[in-house]
């Protein structure tokens, strides 16, 4: 009951927002001595290499795109998932679904930070958070 | 608030850093967050105090757990210790502590340097925002598990014009140890 009241739509709402200024703002600062980036697909490098570095120490895992507009973004050791634990192995569904919206609440935040920076760049899109399996996780980027 | 300082003698290197800039730029973002959700400037410096003291609760535990100190004699020691250990630890600058009252229950931790306020620029309508205030309230809650009541509040911020940060820490209890439960619990 604490839990939904603390973490529902709104606090979800508030820290995107919250992100959303801070990639902005970071997006700024780490581009401000690079020759202009060119298409969608370059700004999103910068953000899977660069920016992601800068950010988590490490660089984006994956990169996958529909080359439609929809780039998939896996980190296969999401530094601010590190320390949650993961439910073991084949343990019932509710406990795995459990953690997993746990890790979620946590994702809203860096899921803001990645739209702010790629929206400052130029790229209008939605990201959406994915834990799959923890620390790994997905961001879909959908550009509009 | 996970900045570890550099790995030098007195603080262990196995504390994690983040990037300063994202955790100076997370907060200002928080900060007006919070500006835009409640609208009223002393509502804001209640909720970052809030914030800080539930930080500061178990910050603590990381605190007595990573720095090998033993246990304080005075109040006079635990200031220095957060001055000198904790401050150091968890935002990479240290503190003096000056101005005792005679009776030695109230100081000041004087920074000249405060990574939560770097890029920070108070503009005129919120000269009442006390930008650092989460600050009093980690101090707040970690002096509290550990059975000192204080009370902290910044009597200057550069970010106003003064020339340093100074925070006063008033002890008001020492309270003695308590086991919480009774025998026949």
């Amino acid at each position: 009951m604490f839990h939904e009241k603390q973490s529902g739509p709104a606090a979800a709402a508030a820290l995107e927002a919250v992100g959303y200024r801070v990639g902005q703002q970071l997006a700024e600062r780490y581009t401000r001595d690079k020759p202009r980036l060119g298409d969608a697909l370059e700004i999103i490098k910068f953000v899977c290499k660069d920016f992601w570095q800068a950010l988590f120490k490490k660089q984006v895992d994956n990169l996958k795109t529909n080359h439609r507009g929809v780039y998939v973004l896996q980190d296969n050791g999401f530094r601010w998932l590190q320390r949650l634990s993961a439910p073991p192995p084949g343990s019932d569904p509710a406990r795995e679904e459990a953690a997993r919206q746990l890790a979620l609440s946590y994702l809203h935040l860096p899921a803001g930070i990645v739209r702010g920076a790629l929206c400052h760049l130029g790229v209008s899109c939605t990201v959406e958070p994915d834990p799959k399996q923890l620390p790994s996780c997905t961001f879909t980027v959908r550009v509009m | 608030m996970l900045r570890g300082g550099p790995s030098g003698a007195r603080n262990p290197p196995s504390l994690e850093q983040i990037n300063a800039e994202v955790f100076t730029l997370t907060y200002g973002s928080i900060v007006r967050q919070l500006i835009a959700d409640f609208e009223d400037i002393e509502e804001v410096n209640k909720q970052l105090e809030q914030m800080g003291y539930n930080m500061g609760i178990r910050l603590v535990d990381e605190f007595l757990a990573k720095a090998k100190i033993s246990r304080c004699s005075s109040f006079r020691d635990t200031a220095d210790v957060v001055a000198k250990q904790a401050l150091p630890m968890f935002l990479n600058v240290s503190a003096n502590v000056t101005n005792w009252s005679p009776d030695q229950t109230e100081c000041s931790l004087v920074l000249t340097d405060n990574p939560l306020a770097d890029f920070v620029e108070l503009p005129e309508e919120y000269r009442e925002l006390k930008y650092c205030n989460v600050l009093a309230g980690v101090v707040r809650g970690a002096l509290e598990m550990v059975n000192m009541d204080v009370e902290c509040r910044w009597v200057s911020d550069m970010l106003r014009g003064d020339d340093c940060y100074e925070l006063r820490i008033k002890l008001k209890e020492h309270r003695d140890e308590k086991f919480p439960y009774k025998d026949d619990d």
